[in-house]
């Protein structure tokens, strides 16, 4: 039998880049395929081709053996392909079945909507494949895990066989990958087919019956899961020998640096997002805050560092008392800071490499004598920071904007780490970044924690924020549900507690 | 293992359960507000046993109603009372859902409290002002209309006042020149039509600012229109392109006759019942049909619409287009349906006032309407405050709907859902 997807030779060409060159892959019916690769190795732009919303320079595209020219996602649809966008495709203020049928509607009289109908068969593909949706709610009720689960029942609904899922696991808590995966084997015992695209290795060796890695737009390899090991899966993607281990020192901990007391922030909207909470981080350790996304931890590291006001409670930066200073004031006392948006909140994407260094210098001498800033140094200082943090740019003048993810930040790791600081609060400090970036930040992280800096890590990333910390805190709807020592903490019991369950074994302890 | 995680979920749904309880509490504050008002304001300054004498047939009706005669203190302290009840039971348990229509009820009481007050010892004409409004209330409506269509599809219109004023000029050219109104309505709605399609290309092709598209719309429109008018239209020589002509008024049989009602709602010419219609028909429309699906879905989030197929340019641009044609058939309005004739810059601010009202009215048809309506009555009574004894200049009541309007964009009534990708060009990767 021929199998249900073969791409041959797919090459995509960018301006200035190869994105694909001359990848193929074979997708048999019934498995889960997993696409492993790095940012920027070409994985999406793969699945963009697949879906029809790129066109090939050169290669085609086989669907159960049958060569298929697919232009658009319209032409993807018929041809049984369907696609879990990492960013829902999902319109919040309307329902699940309004959202399903979007595009395939079910009408009546010629045009008038049929809710009715359209609901009964959402019902049933929730009910076939155990999905637990109802098909009335609206979106924006909804966690997220069902939503997930949504945006799979609209590709059933399109009797779709082969099923895209774009790193479908990195808004997810640990036991709402558990459920995923659950959900995909029924997926697969029904005889759909999955590819399944990623950088966690984990959990490509946990679920993928087949895995091909993919760098540089090529394809590196295909090995079985059940004989490669992590290590083998970094080497493959990166390219060289990494370490997925990071070694840190004992630690040797000091006095307390920052210290939060019963701080309460609220969100833009006037709900409580941080609520009461209380923590102290000490010079030398890393204290880890972990949490699913959207439980308050945006707000809390905005309220730290002086950009949402607190409306209850005191931050302390050793001793003095920050709460209600501005920025500056904070920037100014000892604090750096790592923002979740780089793009957003960390650099001006226009202004060049050179000013984008001294965002939070630039009134100070040397760079300005009060009214001029003086270029020469600034530019000096840039080349010094660019070579001695080995940010990859044709030049100092290049704006911010052309550089690639990790060599962003690089420029803000580099602009907040070049001046003496005590503290630092890292949000998201690797989100988007390939492995070897990842290393490079984590190894900075640690480097200035043995320094003797207190570090107030932020992430959704399990794994980061287990081995970095020292001390992790949990933080569940606005409030730290827990303090665990790093070196005893379990994944599952972190897991658990991300999801707000609370044993017996760790009540919270401050 | 089977465990419910609900997160995020929770995390919003509590944030909402804060501002709701706010809201219910700045609503129950408006009603009791209101209460006491009437209570210290209009209570206090009536002379006691003075009786309000409201007429209840406009003039030139065919039907006859008796005046509707009774105490003003009397009225107005059931009035007051049935206000204080409602916030009272707003503040302590809430109205829930119904809580937008108890406000207009209210408001609706308010209103006929100050009426009340304002006719006591003296008589006001209730059904001739609200003849009026619901005159006043359609180029508001028709123009909220307009708004709905575009913005719902994702694209900003402030230029409805321009494609308005366009409708309003050609409308009156080619009805004068083919002596046939309805070739004119025609004309005006393309017209607009053709606005909208500028629009259009602007801001969905060439992904301009929409604010600017629209200015730029507004500007040249007032530009052209004006001038042409005092070139032409306004001289002599050019009198027959001028003299358009009038759509007459249509009874309708039966309704029309109802006491009160009948007069107010179904004696007008055919702009007023192409008003309901077409508010009721753009309800059915954008709520119940595949194309309104479409359309809402573009303007919420044309990334996901267009990864289903949908071609979002297409569907922007037939929203577009039908609201320029809405704008130019309210352009109509002002020349066929009302004067007669073409002055510059006739529309007077009125597509801006429509666009007030489509925010008022939360981006709804119907909502719009109340909204249209309600400006249309204070525009009313602004006319007719110097018949009433009032201690207050009639330019004042004129202010109140802009009022009302810069509150409820404050959020204080609750903030209403703007279409999440309203104002943002879509980039096709």
């Amino acid at each position: 039998m021929a199998p249900v997807l073969e791409l041959r030779g797919i090459t995509k060409r960018f301006p200035g880049v190869l994105a694909n060159d001359h990848i193929n892959l074979t997708v048999e019916k019934g498995e889960i395929h997993a696409l492993l690769g790095e940012n920027g190795a070409g994985k999406t732009t793969l699945m963009n081709i697949l879906y029809g919303l790129y066109h090939p320079d050169e290669g085609e595209i086989l669907v159960n053996g049958n060569i298929t020219a697919i232009k658009s996602p319209i032409d993807a649809i018929k041809a049984g392909i369907g696609m879990v966008h990492q960013h829902f495709m999902l319109v919040p203020v309307f329902t699940v079945t309004e959202n399903v049928m979007l595009g395939e509607e079910f009408t009546k009289y010629g045009g008038v909507l049929d809710r009715a109908k359209a609901a009964q068969k959402v019902q049933e593909i929730s009910d076939k494949y155990n999905l637990n949706i109802d098909p009335n709610a609206f979106i924006k009720d909804m966690p997220v895990g069902l939503q997930q689960r949504v945006e799979i029942i609209k590709l059933l609904f399109r009797e779709a066989n082969i099923l895209i899922m774009d790193e479908p696991t990195a808004v997810l808590t640990p036991q709402e990958v558990i459920e995923l995966f659950k959900i995909m084997q029924t997926l697969i015992d029904q005889g759909k087919s999955i590819i399944f695209i990623t950088h966690k290795l984990g959990e490509v060796l946990e679920s993928a019956k087949k895995i091909t890695v993919i760098r540089g737009g090529k394809v590196v390899g295909s090995t079985d899961p059940k004989t490669a090991t992590m290590n083998e899966l970094a080497n493959m993607m990166v390219g060289r020998e990494v370490s997925l281990e990071v070694d840190k020192e004992i630690q040797k901990t000091g006095e307390i640096v920052l210290e939060v007391r019963d701080l309460k922030v609220l969100d833009p909207r006037g709900g409580v997002a941080v609520d009461e909470i209380n923590f102290e981080v000490r010079a030398g350790e890393v204290l880890g805050i972990a949490g699913v996304q959207g439980n308050g931890q945006t707000e809390l590291v905005r309220s730290l560092t002086g950009l949402l006001p607190a409306i209850d409670g005191t931050v302390l930066l050793s001793g003095q008392d920050i709460t209600h200073s501005n920025p500056r004031q904070i920037t100014e006392l000892g604090t750096a800071h790592i923002p979740e948006d780089r793009q957003k909140d960390g650099l001006v994407l226009g202004l060049p490499i050179s000013d984008n260094l001294v965002l939070n210098t630039y009134y100070l001498k040397p760079y300005s004598n009060g009214i001029w800033l003086d270029q020469k140094v600034i530019i000096e200082t840039g080349e010094k920071l660019v070579k001695s943090f080995d940010i990859r740019t044709p030049s100092v003048f290049t704006p911010a904007s052309s550089l690639s993810g990790g060599n962003q930040q690089k420029i803000i790791v580099a602009r907040e780490f070049s001046r003496p600081i005590k503290l630092l609060i890292a949000s998201q400090p690797t989100r988007g970044l390939d492995v070897g970036s990842i290393e490079y930040i984590h190894n900075r992280l640690l480097a200035k924690r043995d320094e003797g800096c207190a570090v107030l890590l932020v992430s959704t990333e399990l794994d980061e924020v287990m081995q970095l910390s020292d001390r992790i805190a949990v933080l569940y709807r606005g409030k730290i549900i827990s303090i665990l020592d790093a070196k005893t903490a379990s994944k599952e019991q972190l897991g658990l507690l991300m999801a707000g369950i609370i044993g017996e074994t760790e009540k919270v302890s401050r | 293992m089977t465990i419910s995680i609900d997160t995020t979920h929770a995390a919003t749904s509590k944030g909402m359960r804060a501002r709701e309880r706010r809201r219910r509490l700045i609503m129950g504050g408006i009603f009791l507000g209101a209460a006491l008002f009437i209570w210290f304001v209009f209570v206090a300054n009536i002379t006691p046993g003075a009786v309000t004498r409201f007429l209840m047939n406009p003039g030139g009706a065919s039907t006859e109603t008796a005046d509707w005669v009774f105490s003003s203190g009397f009225a107005l302290n059931a009035i007051a009372g049935v206000l204080a009840l409602l916030g009272v039971f707003q503040v302590v348990r809430g109205f829930g859902k119904l809580t937008n229509g108890i406000l207009a009820a209210v408001a609706i009481l308010f209103l006929f409290g100050f009426l009340t007050w304002a006719t006591s010892g003296g008589q006001t004409n209730l059904a001739g002002l609200l003849r009026v409004m619901v005159v006043r209330a359609v180029p508001l409506t028709l123009g909220a209309l307009s708004g709905i269509l575009c913005e719902r599809s994702g694209v900003v219109n402030i230029g409805i006042e321009g494609m308005m004023l366009t409708g309003a000029f050609v409308s009156t050219v080619f009805a004068s020149l083919s002596d046939n109104l309805w070739i004119g309505m025609l004309s005006g709605i393309i017209a607009g039509g053709v606005m909208g399609l500028i629009h259009a290309v602007l801001s969905i092709k060439y992904k301009i600012n929409q604010i600017i598209s629209g200015t730029v719309i507004n500007i040249f429109a007032t530009g052209i229109t004006s001038y042409l008018s005092s070139k032409f239209l306004q001289k002599t020589a050019y009198q027959f392109l001028n003299e358009p002509g009038m759509f007459p008024q249509v009874e309708i049989p039966i309704l029309s006759k109802i006491p009160f009602i009948g007069p107010i709602l179904f004696h007008h010419n055919i702009y007023v019942y192409a008003m309901i219609i077409l508010v009721f028909f753009l309800t059915f429309m954008l709520f119940k049909t595949r194309w309104g699906l479409r359309v809402r879905a573009v303007g919420e989030h044309p990334k996901a619409a267009d990864t289903l197929g949908i071609n979002v340019f297409k569907t922007r641009y037939m929203a577009v287009i039908l609201g320029g044609m809405m704008a130019g058939f309210a352009g109509t309005y002002f020349t066929l349906g009302s004067s007669g004739r073409f002055d510059e810059v006739m529309t007077a601010g009125r597509g801006f006032i429509g666009l007030a009202a489509m925010i008022f009215g939360n981006y709804n048809p119907i909502g719009s309407m109340g909204a249209g309506l309600l400006f249309g009555f204070f525009d009313s009574l602004s006319v007719k405050a110097s018949l009433l004894q009032v201690p207050l200049p009639s330019e004042f009541l004129g202010m109140v709907p802009y009022l009302a309007t810069i509150i409820v964009l404050a959020g204080v009534v609750g903030k209403g859902h703007i279409p999440a990708a309203d104002g943002e060009p879509y980039e096709k990767e």
